[in-house]
């Protein structure tokens, strides 16, 4: 069955099962393996995208229920990791292993739209479905607020 | 008499697959880094075909000979190499090297990357420099003597002339490798490049979404499976019916795979092959199975736990014996027994276990998220019956590893899935196979039995332990000797007493075990440091003051499990790091009301941690203020690195103990997926300083370091706060109370 969604600003079609996640989807069918498996069953936050621009979990998403939406993935937050969130990232040493990193800033894109400049415990509520087994909770944080102090304008979903 | 185990380097025969065919798997097991060092220092490889490849255009990379699983080996070790070579590390890139273990000690564990790798690398960076002086002087017809090494170039200064290595290198390759026992290393006062903080090298790739995991390899034609395995350890299928499975859409096929028993340690089971993973998981829903539950279908917490205890009321095998701590301990005014209990743990990577193989008959290729690249093309090697040489596996990055990873069994079920179908093959776990089919950290018993004198010496320290040992896993009845895997430095702590005494109990399980971040040393840590906390209590001592003065002089205590080839535990060096932690968490300054402090300090992967905990208990829950460390991993090779894998150890620490545990019922485990499993979340991180010890000692240990101290510390804490002491773990409400 065929269904036709936006992703990063490009229309898509696929036809597939109505009831397949959208995570298996974007990864499987669409090669777009940013976007991790870690649970499969949206407790861990790995695949976090965003859905008319709210975080959603891609694992707990039917292909069906994005018909005709706005799907972003970690791939669509920049061209080139330009993103300040990305780029936050970058500056605060985030990553370890990193499998866990693109549901991190897909979720911390999305407070930040929400929460410009978030407190911690914003931080807390809005961050804690993202599991990090390597512990990088803490450059998270840091990392959250140096994109909320970036220069105005820039930390917005893409 | 005691005995000296030794679990450092071991061979072992027959995997035992299908097929009948014996296959000697030499391998060692994630032990001390010494051991690491002599295996890469025997491999002698051009240096400028093995680890530096430079093109015409000065384009250098360097090789990466270990797994890079998050722990910074993928940017600490090119620095290595960087810092001999003269490298500007802004020109540097890095590839992970191809599987050859004549060439690579690839596997990757043990806290060994950068102390296994320090000196080798050095030597093969100094080598490489070496030539390419050569070629140049050799190209300017002028002594070797005026020429100098410079931003990945050979300057001559007199002239005022400089050449590129990649002006170099084609004459450079064709020159004879200097003796690397003698080739002269880089003056350590010159670093530029080793112990300054360095961002990880594939950062922005992380951000991204560029970065290849194992699950994210892809062959054109692949197939994706998933495996119905028995639920009960040693259990298998008796029969199936896949007839509801293949008419789900996307499923091709349905076939089975035996267990494969010593070596890899495979359960077997049913094989769901389809053209998505989605469609694997649905048609292994359909699948339907009656399974032969095997011999451990009776196996419990509780059966293990009264096995325990039952071991426990008996003498054990005695594993080190100085003095008669019997008599010394019947003959105290003032003694204490207490007991401690810790759980099977689960590694619970965020990637769970996959593999990706394709077997042809003239070759096979595999990517790998692999800690044991050479064990993985061992296993595709032995199931496909060609040569390791036309095996070529590709390490990928992988989604944590924490030891898991080292493990042959996920590879040794892609390859017989590969075998039987032709086709290229992933076989992705999911998170409740992850969960449930893991080699967890050994569930273990601690009966202890301590007396301090009246100058409040240590009289006598007895401590019994029974573990569901991870060396019987390697021989089932206990002959070979379970306890070499089960202590460390719980065998030689650094307390001074006249009257020590460690004995043991195998209890015997069918629940897989294996090498859990920092191995029998989360054990241990929590045993010993609570333990002495617990004395110091009974003294009416402080915690710090009753370490310090039971650690004593300045001296070397030689590794008992490791005699050999283990460095001895440094007691100036343990003494400087609890100082260290005590002195930046301000140890004895006033806290708030309600906040406590604890302390623990430790030597473990030859290095030095300590911590202090800073905690509060609140309507029976544990608040975790802060957590101060020092270390002395010897020298940093890349501080921010270094500090990253303390953090990391720290949390990982707290996941085995703040929530929840895995238990067994039926012989099978319990828990299935972050639901009843959970991991600490953002919102109850405690604040992590870490302080390094800015040492010149050569490179130890970090990846494993930083977590035997937490629990201990966090403990300590919790009866400084409460007068409650927490004997096991994870954390019960009960034990609040």
């Amino acid at each position: 069955m065929a269904t036709t969604f936006i992703l990063n600003g490009k229309s898509q079609t696929v036809d597939v099962s109505p009831d397949m996640p959208l995570l298996w989807v974007l990864r499987d069918t669409l090669d777009k393996t940013g976007t991790k498996f870690g649970c499969g069953a949206g407790l861990c936050g790995a695949c976090t995208v965003h859905i008319n621009g709210e975080a959603a979990r891609s694992c707990q998403t039917a292909i069906s229920a994005v018909a005709g939406k706005k799907v972003t993935t970690i791939e669509g937050l920049s061209a080139d990791g330009s993103h300040p969130v990305q780029l936050a990232w970058i500056a605060e040493d985030v990553p370890q292993c990193g499998y866990c990193q693109s549901g991190q800033i897909m979720s911390a894109v999305a407070l930040l739209a929400k929460k410009p400049n978030p407190s911690d415990t914003d931080i807390d509520d809005f961050m804690s479905g993202n599991i990090c087994r390597c512990g990088t909770y803490q450059r998270i944080r840091k990392a959250i607020h140096r994109a909320a102090a970036a220069p105005a304008g820039k930390a917005k979903s893409a | 008499m005691t005995t000296a185990p030794a679990l450092n380097r071991r061979e072992f025969l027959k995997t035992g697959a299908a097929g009948g065919a014996a296959l000697v798997v030499a391998f060692h097991l994630p032990g001390s880094a010494f051991a690491a060092a002599q295996e890469q220092e025997k491999k002698t490889p051009n240096p400028l075909n093995a680890w530096v490849r430079i093109t015409p255009d000065n384009r250098v990379t360097l090789i990466l000979g270990k797994s890079e699983m998050g722990q910074g080996a993928m940017t600490a070790l090119p620095m290595i190499l960087a810092e001999e070579l003269y490298l500007d590390w802004k020109q540097v890139s890095v590839e992970q090297a191809p599987t050859d273990p004549k060439i690579y000690d690839h596997g990757t564990g043990g806290s060994g990357s950068v102390a296994g790798s320090w000196l080798p690398l050095r030597r093969a960076g100094a080598a490489a420099r070496e030539m390419l002086i050569t070629a140049a002087a050799q190209r300017w017809n002028v002594s070797r003597d005026t020429c100098q090494a410079q931003n990945g170039g050979v300057l001559h200064g007199a002239r005022k002339q400089f050449l590129t290595y990649g002006e170099l290198v084609g004459d450079a390759s064709k020159l004879p490798v200097p003796d690397l026992n003698t080739v002269p290393l880089k003056n350590s006062d010159d670093f530029t490049i080793v112990g300054h903080d360095r961002k990880r090298f594939e950062a922005a790739a992380k951000s991204t979404g560029a970065s290849k995991f194992g699950i994210d390899s892809r062959m054109p034609g692949m197939e994706y499976a998933v495996i119905a395995r028995c639920p009960v350890f040693g259990g298998k299928v008796a029969k199936f019916d896949a007839t509801k499975a293949k008419t789900v859409p996307g499923v091709r096929d349905v076939i089975s795979i035996d267990a494969v028993g010593q070596g890899a340690f495979t359960s077997g089971g049913v094989v769901v092959l389809a053209n998505n993973s989605w469609a694997a998981i649905q048609g292994r829903k359909a699948l339907n199975i009656t399974w032969d539950e095997g011999p451990n279908a009776e196996e419990s917490s509780d059966s293990l736990r009264k096995h325990f205890i039952e071991n426990a009321a008996k003498p054990g095998k005695i594993v080190r014996n100085e003095g008669d701590a019997e008599a010394a301990l019947s003959s105290a005014s003032k003694k204490i027994e207490v007991a401690y209990e810790l759980p099977f743990a689960p590694h619970a990577c965020m990637e769970p276990m996959n593999c990706t193989v394709h077997i042809r008959p003239d070759g096979a290729e595999a990517w790998v998220p692999t800690q044991a690249p050479q064990w993985a093309q061992g296993v595709i090697a032995q199931v496909s019956g060609l040569p390791p040489e036309k095996v070529s596996v590709h390490t990928t990055l992988m989604g944590g590893g924490f030891g898991r990873r080292y493990q042959a069994d996920f590879v040794m079920e892609a390859a017989q899935v590969a075998k039987a179908t032709g086709k290229p093959v992933q076989v992705l776990w999911t998170r409740e196979d992850d969960m449930q089919h893991d080699f967890y950290r050994p569930a273990s018993y601690h009966k202890m039995q301590g007396a301090v004198d009246a100058q409040g010496k240590l009289a006598a320290w007895k401590h019994f332990q029974s573990s569901t040992s991870i060396a019987a896993v390697w021989d089932k009845d206990g002959k070979e000797k379970p306890e070499a895997s089960e202590f460390a430095t719980a065998a030689f702590i650094p307390y001074e007493t006249p009257n020590f005494r460690v004995e043991y109990a195998l209890a015997h399980s069918g629940v897989p075990r294996a090498w859990w971040r920092s191995v029998e040393h989360s054990s241990s840590g929590f045993v010993v440091e609570t333990f002495v906390d617990e004395l110091a209590a009974a003294a009416g001592a402080d915690p710090l003051k009753f370490r310090l003065q039971l650690i004593g002089d300045a001296r070397k205590i030689p590794d008992f499990t490791n005699p050999k080839q283990g460095k001895p535990l440094d007691t100036a060096r343990l003494k400087g790091v609890l100082q260290l932690a005590a002195e930046k968490a301000g140890w004895g300054s006033p806290l708030p009301k309600g906040v406590a402090r604890g302390i623990a300090g430790y030597y473990s992967f030859e290095s030095y941690t300590a911590a202090v905990a800073e905690v509060s208990v609140e309507k029976g829950q544990v608040h975790i203020h802060r957590i101060v460390y020092a270390v002395d991993c010897g020298r940093p090779v890349n501080p921010s690195g270094v500090v990253a894998q303390v953090e990391s150890a720290a949390v990982y620490a707290l996941s085995a103990m703040m929530k929840d545990a895995i238990t067994i019922d039926r012989g099978r485990v319990q828990q299935a997926n972050f639901n009843d499993y959970d991991m600490p979340r953002i919102s109850e991180m405690p604040r992590i300083e870490v302080h390094l010890v800015m040492s010149k000692e050569d490179p130890t240990g970090i990846g494993e370091p930083g977590l035997p101290v937490v629990a201990p510390a966090v403990g300590n804490a919790v009866f400084a706060a409460t007068g409650k002491r927490l004997r096991r773990l994870p954390i019960k409400p009960e034990d609040l109370a």
